[in-house]
């Protein structure tokens, strides 16, 4: 009987932990596109309401309807990770509600409801609202967007650098002594940025996308051109952005998380100065080295913005947290770590290539290309969304095996009150529909896509509606 | 008043609200296949809801995050122990969501376009059904208590729930929820399908009516009587039942907005009789009264209550606002002629 107990608490645990890893990374893939597509939208629809060139307000149409096929599912799933911290992770809610709950019910009574107001005012206000405040419409979705990304990178900044609480040991619990110093976790601050360009990179790399599609075969050519070179420049200034705020999070991360750091790089020994490595054959487990490029001093710049810098090595590290928090293993899975923080830092830098090598073959109007530029741009799409998804894998891994860095371990978070079955059928569940979903949701964003810029019949009628479901 | 007073109050709001607003939705979704005898007259009804069903739906996700500031012993409690109800709440939602955004566009893949709708519009029936019955089931149980161990870890199942109060609850919803949809219908249409919304909602309302009066004075004298808000919950329950009366009583008499309002008058005082009932408990224990969860042993600290109060009591008369002036936006009826053919 023993057994079967600790067996069913053990899969509680493992399968409470595939669920939100596939959940979350399954709601952040529409999330980027939603962050990075209002901007964009945003930005085509002024440009439209400024000048009156009906091409932009085509581009506002198709883009649009690309964000609110993506808006929904962004939605729905969304429901999902909020429940999730109470229904399988309630001790860690008991733990940290106190600090925790705090920005995330701000970003709902904050930005939440804004972005769903004003969402709706956009998509069904085109015939109802003035020119103008339609145009603002989207403006504060964009405001609401961005306000609720901070919330939420700013609760996930708590677990990976708790500040601004203390612990109450007759409740056993974390309580918020200074939301000012939440809500400017250095963390936070500087995902933020990190977040929001990377997201405008996926975004632009979509437009790309759909553009190239339609150029290749030589349609729509006049705002299929210009979203073409829009979305280039996105997302080689949204790289840009990305590598800039990507090198402060390096050095909050160092500061705040070394372990992860170490893991990253795979460091074991404290070392200064420190090499990069960016290719590294080894034994299975990890510890012995057979093949490696590596580049010298690079790790050390990264990590200290100085050459020589000395970094920390998963070994100190471990032999540091065991005399601190009692023995244990304190490092994350190494191979994850160091992989993932290579493919997310590969794929960003590809796709900023591509967008390089686009605007310069692509200046003046010269879409005459060989098919296989055409082939690229339209398969470049998926490389930035793959590069966040990797970079989230790498953020939440790396912090293992703590759910709130040096406070709590995940293996203390689950709910104690569920079971292995109940878990297994949740899973199962969200399998299921998340995957059907994602198949339907596929579809329709390629067939709009597609479709371009086609023009909508335009009832003279005023009693009808001008956009209906 | 303290706190978690202040607190207390704010979540039932927000979950009222949730009730009120989504209420609506989930009935108007109900009713697809009772009066609507073609697609354009589906349409017509889930174009009454479409700019506002997305912001109405969020009122739960705020009142889920605001439990977990204020309440975070409450919130883990109760959705750990409500698991796969809320489960199957999530998926219903996510259902509903999906269908509404998809279902007009199956002819952009080459779908079957029948069958194609038929699946959707299924999906946003059971998908407004589900939560209808199950919010129901979920608060009774939390009035009436569930089986809680020392640490404030529910021991039940699933079946737990499903006990007769707990049922009954659930069918109050469904219906007074499915009532309130058909009156908004009322509101928001002409021509037939309105006669029919009205006809119907005259229908449904009195079995409402019937589950409401039993579930309502089985509360108040079953339990609120055992508790502190005996009178509050008494006049709470007068309110209701006699809104609910007279929104029927405006529907027979073709006043859709006054039949509307009442109705919504009566979901907020059903709702409030129900936390009238729960306080000062948030999730009594069955096992042992003294493992139960009180705005006392559940509240967050001093500190964060007193932040989120200010971020609260600034927010929500805004929400009010803007998400009022949406609806003054959209205030005009839906008809068969407002829906454009082709274009979805």
């Amino acid at each position: 009987m023993h057994n079967i107990a600790v067996l069913t608490e053990l899969s509680a645990l493992d399968l409470s932990r595939w669920q939100f890893g596939l959940t979350t990374i399954y709601h952040f893939l529409f999330v980027p596109l939603t962050i990075g597509m209002v901007f964009l939208v945003a930005i085509m629809q002024t440009v439209w309401y400024k000048t009156g060139n009906e091409k932009f307000l085509k581009m506002t149409k198709l883009f649009g309807k690309i964000f609110l096929i993506n808006f929904a599912m962004g939605v729905v799933t969304g429901i999902v990770q909020e429940f999730q911290f109470g229904m399988n992770w309630s001790d860690y809610s008991r733990f940290v509600g106190d600090v925790f709950g705090a920005p995330l019910a701000m970003e709902g009574l904050l930005a939440f409801f804004f972005e769903a107001t004003f969402i709706g005012l956009w998509i069904f206000g085109w015939d109802r609202l003035p020119k103008g405040i339609h145009l603002a419409t989207i403006w504060m979705t964009a405001l609401g967007v961005s306000l609720s990304a901070y919330f939420i990178l700013a609760a996930n900044a708590f677990m990976q650098n708790p500040v601004g609480f203390e612990i109450n040991e007759a409740k056993n619990r974390a309580e918020l002594t200074d939301i000012g110093a939440v809500l400017t976790n250095v963390v936070a601050l500087n995902q933020f940025p990190h977040t929001i360009t990377a997201s405008l990179m996926f975004a632009g790399a979509v437009i790309v996308s759909v553009a190239a599609y339609h150029l290749k075969r030589n349609q729509f050519v006049d705002s299929m051109y210009t979203s073409l070179r829009f979305g280039l420049w996105t997302v080689l200034v949204g790289g840009a952005g990305t590598v800039l705020s990507g090198d402060g999070l390096g050095l909050a991360m160092v500061a705040t998380q070394p372990m992860k750091m170490a893991a990253a790089e795979a460091l074991y020994e404290t070392s200064s100065p420190a090499a990069f490595s960016l290719f590294t054959l080894g034994t299975p487990d990890g510890k012995t080295e057979l093949f490696s490029v590596k580049i010298p001093y690079l790790l050390s710049f990264l990590s200290t913005h100085t050459l020589d810098g000395e970094v920390e090595g998963l070994n100190d590290l471990q032999a540091q947290y065991e005399t601190l928090y009692g023995p244990g293993d304190y490092m994350p899975v190494i191979w994850i770590t160091y992989w993932a923080f290579r493919w997310m830092i590969g794929l960003g830098v590809l796709s900023a290539l591509i967008a390089v090598v686009g605007l310069v073959i692509t200046r003046k109007g010269r879409i005459q290309l060989p098919k296989w530029t055409w082939n690229t741009a339209i398969w470049a799409a998926p490389i930035p969304v793959l590069a966040i998804s990797i970079g989230w894998l790498f953020t939440e891994m790396g912090r293992q095996p703590w759910i709130v860095f040096k406070l709590m371990k995940t293996a203390d978070a689950v709910s104690p009150g569920i079971n292995g079955v109940d878990v297994l059928i949740s899973l199962i569940v969200f399998t299921l529909i998340y995957g059907v979903l994602a198949v339907v949701e596929l579809k329709l964003l390629l067939a709009a896509a597609q479709a371009g810029p086609v023009e909508e019949k335009q009832s003279k009628d005023e009693d009808q509606l001008a956009v209906a479901y | 008043m303290q706190l978690q007073e202040i607190w207390f109050l704010i979540v039932g709001f927000l979950f009222i609200g949730y009730f009120v607003l989504d209420g609506f939705d989930f009935g108007v979704g109900m009713s697809l296949p009772f009066i609507a005898k073609d697609d354009t007259d589906r349409r017509v009804l889930i174009n009454t809801i479409g700019p506002v069903w997305d912001l109405n739906e969020t009122w739960v996700i705020v009142a889920g995050a605001a439990l977990f500031a204020a309440f975070p012993e409450w919130y883990a409690s109760l959705f750990s122990g409500f698991y796969l109800a809320l489960l199957l709440i999530l998926a219903a939602l996510i259902a509903r969501g999906v269908a509404f955004e998809y279902r007009g566009k199956g002819h952009t893949i080459g779908a079957n376009e029948v069958r194609w709708k038929a699946t959707f519009d299924w999906m946003i029936v059971i998908g407004s059904a589900l939560p209808a019955l199950l919010w129901g089931v979920a608060f009774a149980n939390i009035v009436q208590g569930v089986p809680l161990n020392e640490d404030h870890v529910y021991t039940g199942t699933l079946f737990t729930l499903l006990n007769p109060y707990g049922l009954l609850g659930g069918l109050v919803t469904l219906t007074l929820f499915w009532t309130h949809g058909l009156m908004f219908i009322g509101l928001k249409t002409e021509g037939e399908i309105q006669v029919r919304a009205r006809e119907l909602a005259h229908k449904v309302g009195l079995v409402a009516t019937a589950l409401a009066a039993t579930f309502l004075l089985w509360t108040l004298f079953a339990i609120t009587a055992t508790r502190e808000l005996f009178v509050l919950g008494l006049v709470l329950t007068a309110v209701a039942a006699l809104s609910l009366i007279g929104g029927l009583v405006a529907n027979r008499l073709e006043r859709s907005g006054i039949a509307f309002s009442l109705l919504a008058l009566t979901i907020v005082t059903g709702v409030g009789a129900l936390f009238a009932a729960l306080f000062p408990y948030v999730l009594p224990s069955t096992i042992d009264d003294a493992f139960s969860l009180t705005v006392e042993n559940a509240r967050s600290s001093d500190y964060t209550l007193g932040v989120m109060t200010w971020v609260a009591v600034i927010m929500i008369p805004l929400v009010l606002l803007y998400q009022g002036w949406t609806y003054w936006v959209f205030r005009k009826r839906v008809s068969r002629k407002s829906i454009p053919v082709g274009a979805h």
